[in-house]
Order: C-alpha cells, then structure tokens, then sequence
C-alpha cells in the first residue's frame, strides 16, 4: 500500500524563499508536546514566533450532523464526548437547553444535585489543564498528585454513574438515578484529599522561580482582545473581565449559592493559572454548600413527555406500556421551536443552539464550544513570544479536541 | 435583562423582533447586518460575537438561516439575530471587521453549509479539510457519504466495518 496522501491543510505562512533567516516550522498534529490533536505552523526568526497559523477539525466526527438521526434522548452519550474532561457539565447544558424548549421546572434535588456535580466535574477539568501543563513544563512531581487527585474524583464519579470519564447520566427532566449509599460520605473525604494536594501543588508551584519565568507574561490578551475575540471562563477572567454565567445570569441553584468570580491582572499563562486554581477553592466551597442544603425528594420530573414511567407500571398497565414505547422509539417530543441556552462549562461559555420541528429528533443541533472560539484566538497568544513559550501558552488554554472539533 | 430592548429594536432598525424563551431575536434583511451589527455594538454595547451557524430549510425558500447570538459583557445580555439567504446567492457580508471571533466562526459555517461571507479572506476548511466536497450539515448531503483521504484497503469483510456505500 503506498498512497500519497494529500495534505488537509493550506497553509497561511508560505516560505518567501528569500534569505531572511526566517524559518518556517510545523508542530502537530501529533506532537508529544500538544496535548490535543492540533497543528501549528509557525513562521520563526531565530526563536521567536513571528506568525502561528492554528489548524484544528483533526478530531472531527460529524456530531452535529450525526445528532440530527437520532431521538433527543439519544444524543446525551454524544454530548458527554464533547468536552470528556467534565463530560456532565455537557449532559445538564444539553438537558437544560431542552428542559428550556419542553418548559420543564427541575425537581429541587435535581437542581442542587447538577449544580454539585457541575463544579464536581469543573474540578476534574481544572485539574487535567494544571496537570497537564505542568508535566509539559517538567514538573512531573506536580502532575502526579494532580492526577492521584482527579482519580479519586474519577472513581468516585463511577460510583455514582457506573463510567469514569463519559457517564450519560443527564436525563431530560432530571437524572439517571440518585445518589448511592454512603456517596456524600466519600465527597466528603475526596474533597479533604483535594485540600491536602492541591495545598502541596500551592507549595511546589506558586512561587516557583522556573515556573514563575516560564508563565508571567507569556501568552499575554489584553481584556479588548479576549472581548474582541469571543473569549469566555477562566481565559476572559484571566484578563480582569469578571464575566461568569454563574453568576451573571444564575442557573440550576447557583442563584443560592456564595461564590467570588476570581479574575487574573495581566491575562497571561500564570493568571491563567491562578483563575484556574482559585476557581477549584470556589467550586469546592459551592459543592459544600449544596451538600449542606441538598433536598429530598424525586429527581425527575413528573412529566410523561420525557421521562420513562415507573417500570412496575409498566409491565402492569397499557398506558405506561405506551408511554415506554413511544418514548423510546419515537422521542420525546420538544415544542416546535429554537432555543440558545448557555451553561458555565469548565473552559467557558458551553452554548447550545437546538432547533426543533416538534418531532422526537432534532432539526439541528449546534454547540457552541468555547474550545473552537478560543483556537481562533492562540495566534495572537503564540506571536511574539518564544517557540518554547507554545507549549505552556498552548497548555493554559485548554483546548479540548472533543469539544472543538465536535 | 435590559428594559425596552425588544421594542427600541423592533422601532428603530425597521426589523421584527420579539422575545424567543427570554432571549430577544430580531430577523434582519441579509442587506441590512452591516447597519444593524454597527448599532447593537456601537450603540447597544453588543461587544461580543458569541456564534455564527446557520439552519438549512431544505424545501422552503429562501433555503438557509443564518444565525448570530452576540452578547453584551455590560449588559450580561444576549441576543439573536436572523435572516434568511436563497441557495442560489447564499452570500452574507462577514463581521470580521467588527469581531475577531467572526473569523473562525464563518470559516466554519462555509465548510458545513457553504454560505459565503463577503469580506472574510479567509474561508478556508476548518474542521474539514482541503479538498473535500459538499457540505455536510446541509439536509441533502448523504450522512452515509464517505470521502477519506487515505484510501481504504481493499478488504472483503468491509461490508461489516462500516465502509463506503
């Protein structure tokens, strides 16, 4: 077998052939140093980047058109896929995006519920990003505990949902089911685990001469840029914008809860990292307090258009045979109608745009994947600095190739 | 959200707009964007442009729905604006020159739709990639349709693997 293969991109940065000592260089799509499948061409003098040229769409699979074939119930295993470092704060923006077209009002456990394991998972995200970006500078001491920590949070997360990383636990009008035996207890534990390591990364990191050099002032935006250039979460925080869907427009029970929306000075790699960190503080003080004020109660709704009647019920009387039925086999039909909802995802602002014809499938389904905005914006972050400076600048944006690709 | 919005929007551009599940939408022209997008983010505070997609009504004409939610960082405030392009002159004027992020977005938008926008030098493919025909979100493009790049091997129990049909 030896077929050429034709190359998927066009590049921007052409070599000008003349002797100018400029240097043109490809990073990716499979670089050890790129964690995501992106491809960078840069236009190099000497060690500085005078030009990035960001391809993505390496990971691309067609969700949205696949979406489009399926029952809307059917698309939550497909939505967990999209950003899979906290796939659930994608199930419940998915769910909340068609709870908001059905007009269904969330069972006061469930809204809790989402509200605690969306910053559960917020964690989760955080933690790859820091981890990951501080392997990259070397600080594989530092990665390790990160990691030991999001294990725990991982099969923690599989006690509760049965999968590690992509669990399809959202329903439309609540949840898969509710919490197991003695599942609070061991929040309870993770998240003194998750003081202790995250105290020993404060200690390892913060004032860290390498680490300070490597980050402070590398991958600068200022706030007119991050704005201009459609950036949301930790990376337009990062800049001193305090712009947090949780906040700003409260969902699920954010409205009850109390939390600071931390903001960087200079919107550079190390703000980035501190956004990052102080957000986990948060997250961990809003899971606290939905521990402290989780209600009892159903999880779903009671609503025949989208949630399964009772199984007993079902083997017993011809209606909720019915209801099973139509409900697996056709869908759960939405409202004729369009709707863009948003969500505080961990990397920002996570949209989605469902159209709907009143079937049990949708018309179209877009999300708005803050990844894929952010893409458009790392040029600006890569020019001018230094060829080694990619990797962390790169780093702290956390692309995730799921999620921007779709 | 802010007070009067839906009505200052509804008088003062000449375009319809109403209040979809609390958000305000206005349906534009495909002539007026360039009037309409200078008043929401020179006037209205509309500083960022959060998304561009589009909807295809195959059967209906005009075809296509453009789409563009913007979002006020004064105002927390976001907003949708529509309108409608025929398949023949599927063409809208771009927004690179007000928004950074329109770049990647309608890069985006003319690889799965194939709607051009004028004024964006760079339309090049984004997530899928040079070469490739079609536009897969449009309803008449064959979800089974196959196009890799690198060849398939000639196998018999391809059948079974989910090959080309």
């Amino acid at each position: 077998m030896n077929h050429p293969i034709a190359n998927p991109v066009r590049s921007a940065i052409l070599p000008t052939g003349g002797d100018d000592g400029r240097l043109i260089v490809n990073i990716g799509p499979s670089h050890p140093a790129t964690h995501g499948t992106v491809q960078i061409i840069t236009e190099l003098d000497g060690e500085k980047v005078l030009r990035a040229d960001v391809h993505c769409g390496y990971l691309h699979r067609g969700f949205e058109k696949e979406c489009e074939a399926h029952t809307w119930h059917n698309l939550i295993p497909y939505v967990d896929r999209l950003n899979y470092c906290s796939a659930l704060i994608n199930d419940f923006a998915y769910c909340g995006a068609v709870e908001t077209m059905m007009g269904i009002e969330l069972t006061p456990r469930t809204r809790v519920l989402r509200t605690l394991l969306s910053e559960y998972s917020r964690i989760a995200d955080h933690i790859t990003c820091v981890a990951a970006g501080l392997m990259e500078l070397g600080a594989m001491t530092a990665f390790l505990y990160l990691m030991t920590l999001r294990d725990y949070i991982y099969e923690h997360l599989a006690d509760l949902t049965g999968a590690r990383v992509t669990y399809s636990y959202g329903r439309i009008g609540g949840l898969a089911r509710d919490l197991p035996e003695g599942w609070l207890k061991r929040l309870d534990e993770v998240l003194d685990e998750y003081e202790t390591y995250i105290g020993r990364i404060h200690g390892l990191v913060d004032r860290n001469r390498i680490f300070i050099d490597r980050m402070r002032r590398v991958g600068t935006l200022t706030p007119e840029q991050a704005i201009q250039y459609g950036c949301t979460g930790p990376i337009l925080r990062s800049t001193g914008v305090a712009r947090d869907i949780r906040k700003d427009t409260p969902y699920l029970a954010y409205a009850d809860l109390d939390f600071e929306v931390p903001t960087g000075i200079l919107g550079d790699n190390y703000d980035r990292y501190v956004v990052r960190m102080r957000e986990m503080d948060e997250s961990v003080h809003m899971i606290r307090q939905c521990v402290a004020m989780l209600p009892e109660g159903p999880i779903n709704v009671d609503d025949p258009r989208c949630v399964l009647p009772d199984k007993t019920l079902v083997y017993r009387e011809i209606e909720s045979l019915i209801n099973h039925f139509k409900l697996v086999i056709d869908g759960p039909r939405v409202p004729a109608g369009e709707v863009y909802s948003a969500q505080e995802g961990a990397n920002g602002e996570l949209g989605f745009y469902l159209v709907s014809t009143g079937e049990g499938q949708p018309w179209r389904v877009h999300c708005r994947a803050p990844s894929f905005v952010h893409m458009g914006v790392t040029h600006l972050m890569l020019q001018g600095g230094q060829l080694a400076d990619v990797v962390p600048t790169f780093g702290s944006i956390n692309m995730i190739g799921g999620e921007c690709d779709r | 959200m802010r007070d009067g919005l839906v009505e200052l929007l509804d008088g003062r551009l000449g375009t319809t707009a109403w209040l979809s599940h609390g958000m305000p939408v206005i349906e534009i022209g495909a002539g007026q964007l360039p009037e309409v997008v200078r008043v929401l983010r020179d006037e209205l505070g509309f500083d960022m442009l959060l998304d561009v997609t589009a909807v295809d009504w195959l059967g209906r004409t005009p075809r296509f729905e453009v789409v563009w939610h913007v979002f006020s960082t004064r105002d927390c405030q976001r907003l949708r604006i529509k309108t409608r392009v025929p398949e023949e002159a599927s063409e809208v004027d771009s927004l690179v020159g007000w928004y950074g992020s329109a770049a990647f977005m309608e890069r985006e938008c003319h690889d799965m739709f194939g709607i051009r926008f004028r004024g964006n030098a760079d339309l090049r493919p984004i997530l899928l990639y040079e070469g490739f025909v079609g536009h897969p979100l449009r309803k008449d493009y064959d979800k089974h349709h196959e196009q890799p790049l690198v060849p398939y091997r000639d196998t018999a129990d391809r059948g079974t693997q989910g090959g080309p049909r």
